[in-house]
């Protein structure tokens, strides 16, 4: 019962950077209408990034800080420089761009910084967060760091007119344009978002998978699993699909024997065929409501 | 005076089919101009290509300024509102967000709010309905919301596509009464493009028919009513 209950919890605990990884997915899926392969890419080489700040001797949080505002700028820039240019073009191109973007990243990083493991610090120490406890410190700071994240951008869109601003570009783009919606933008400030929110899932992921060029590999298969479950249309449906996602891999990985530790990838996978198969708008991705 | 849009010579395809050959046709400030014609006649095209919406050549001038170059973001910041064809609702978004798109643009919250109560008051139907997914709304709710929302920009002219389409008489006699006074009572000036010519004829003063992409008359709205010939031949009734 208690291992049962301590494996949740551990699943939670990585299952939000999944979600974190889903959510941004789904914010550059609703911007563009494709899916980034190069996130997690994208958000390894802002974790070399904030790596680098901390060696040049910043403290912690202000590499932390710094990082996500560089990831931000970063995501804009790809998205002006690169995505731009092609936003009218076909599929198999932004697919060409992504994969493009997701190599040149790791190999951009195995050279600046090589291909060695690196550890990657935690601000929130790796003790038992309370005695017998069931998850450590880094455990749940990444809980927490992840809940202010998601209020955050909650009420970023909920409340703000900028927010509201994006929901109406991914809605409807062209009736964006007739209110006056620069929607350009909007998709620009997407990407920023992103890049800002898989950066915070970099950081957070990096002490326990340790800091080198392919580290988001197997995260990013688990946040597109996490999309995928909750629904394209939906982030409220990726974060809940990314935790699920978490709980899932961790205690098939405990309790399933066959599974263990090197069959966990699987379980990603296995998890979109079915979603895809089975339901593929995704737990919450319900059809808009439409009368006619 | 001159007039508040000016239109010469306009020219819009899509793609490589063309579907206005040459358009001239002027709206007085504070004036109601009707396009009448049939379906394809080109009239939602003249909408979409005097807005930026599509590829399009001429001259179009707008309070004195040149939009033919213009982007549609900043032909709506001129105070150009556009109630599109299909009437452009953000289905996924609550009624009252849909209105407050409508003064995105706009900085002055406190007259945005106050222009928000006075959409209400015109539409109070609206206002039961402010949290609900606007993608749940009648056809004649969304086309309210759509006037609505396009109210929220204070426009100096509103383009109108169709208002009146797919709705029932009695609604269409309602939403028209309120573009009358919208036009009288506010100054807005109207484009409206319809199909339904009797009713645009009695809300408009002036008139032109189109006809695979070009006038084949203009005048007063008045006499177009009254000439029966042209009724019979363009208008249909």
């Amino acid at each position: 019962m208690e291992l049962l209950l301590q494996q949740i919890l551990a699943g939670i605990a990585t299952g939000t950077i999944y979600a974190c990884i889903a959510l941004a997915i789904v914010m550059t899926y609703q911007t563009i209408g494709h899916l980034n392969f190069a996130q997690g890419e994208m958000a390894m080489f802002s974790t070399f990034l904030a790596w680098q700040l901390i060696q040049w001797g910043l403290p912690y949080w202000t590499a932390f800080a710094l990082t996500v505002a560089l990831s931000f700028a970063g995501g804009v820039l790809i998205e002006r420089i690169v995505l731009r240019p092609i936003h009218n073009a076909p599929v198999l191109s932004h697919v060409a761009v992504f994969i493009g973007l997701l190599a040149i990243l790791n190999s951009l990083a195995g050279f600046i910084w090589d291909f060695n493991v690196k550890p990657f610090p935690t601000p929130f120490g790796t003790a038992p967060l309370i005695a017998n406890g069931f998850i450590d410190a880094h455990q749940a700071g990444m809980i927490a760091v992840t809940i202010l994240l998601l209020a955050f951008l909650y009420g970023f869109f909920r409340f703000t007119r900028v927010g509201l601003a994006m929901r109406a570009s991914a809605n409807d783009p062209v009736s964006a344009r007739l209110v006056g919606i620069r929607v350009g933008w909007m998709a620009a400030l997407g990407w920023g978002m992103a890049a800002a929110i898989g950066a915070v899932a970099g950081m957070m992921i990096a002490p326990i998978v340790f800091l080198e060029p392919n580290m988001m590999l197997g995260v990013l298969l688990y946040g597109f699993a996490g999309a995928v479950l909750g629904g394209l249309g939906s982030p409220a449906g990726a974060v809940i699909g990314g935790l699920i996602v978490g709980v899932v891999e961790n205690l098939a990985g405990t309790f399933i024997p066959v599974v263990g530790g090197e069959l966990k990838f699987t379980i990603a996978l296995a998890i979109i065929v079915a979603v895809l198969v089975m339901k593929p708008q995704g737990l919450f991705g319900r059809p808009v409501l439409h009368r006619v | 005076m001159t007039p508040l849009l000016q239109v010469r010579d306009l020219h819009a395809s899509y793609g490589s089919t063309r579907v206005l050959h040459g358009l001239d046709f002027a709206l007085e400030e504070k004036g109601v101009t009707t396009l009448l014609g049939g379906n394809g006649a080109g009239k939602t095209t003249t909408l979409r290509a005097l807005c930026g919406m599509i590829e399009r050549r001429g001259e179009i001038t707008f309070a004195g300024r040149s939009i033919a170059r213009a982007s549609t973001e900043d032909i709506v910041r001129m105070g150009v509102a556009h109630v599109p064809d299909g009437r452009g609702t953000f289905v996924r978004l609550t009624v009252e967000e849909n209105l407050e798109l409508g003064a995105i643009t706009r900085r002055d919250r406190r007259a945005i709010a106050a222009d928000l109560e006075r959409v209400y008051g015109y539409f109070p139907i609206l206002q039961k309905r402010r949290s609900q997914q606007a993608g749940t709304l009648s056809g004649g709710e969304q086309q309210m919301l759509a006037i609505g929302r396009a109210l929220m920009l204070r426009p100096r002219l509103m383009l109108l596509d169709e208002p009146s389409f797919g709705l029932a008489p009695r609604v269409v006699q309602e939403l028209f009464a309120i573009l009358s006074t919208l036009n009288k009572d506010e100054g807005v000036s109207l484009l409206l493009v319809e199909q339904n010519a009797t009713v645009a004829l009695d809300l408009a003063d002036h008139a032109y028919l189109v006809e695979t992409g070009r006038i084949v008359f203009s005048g007063a709205a008045r006499d177009i009513r009254q000439n029966e010939k042209i009724r019979r031949s363009y208008l249909g009734y």
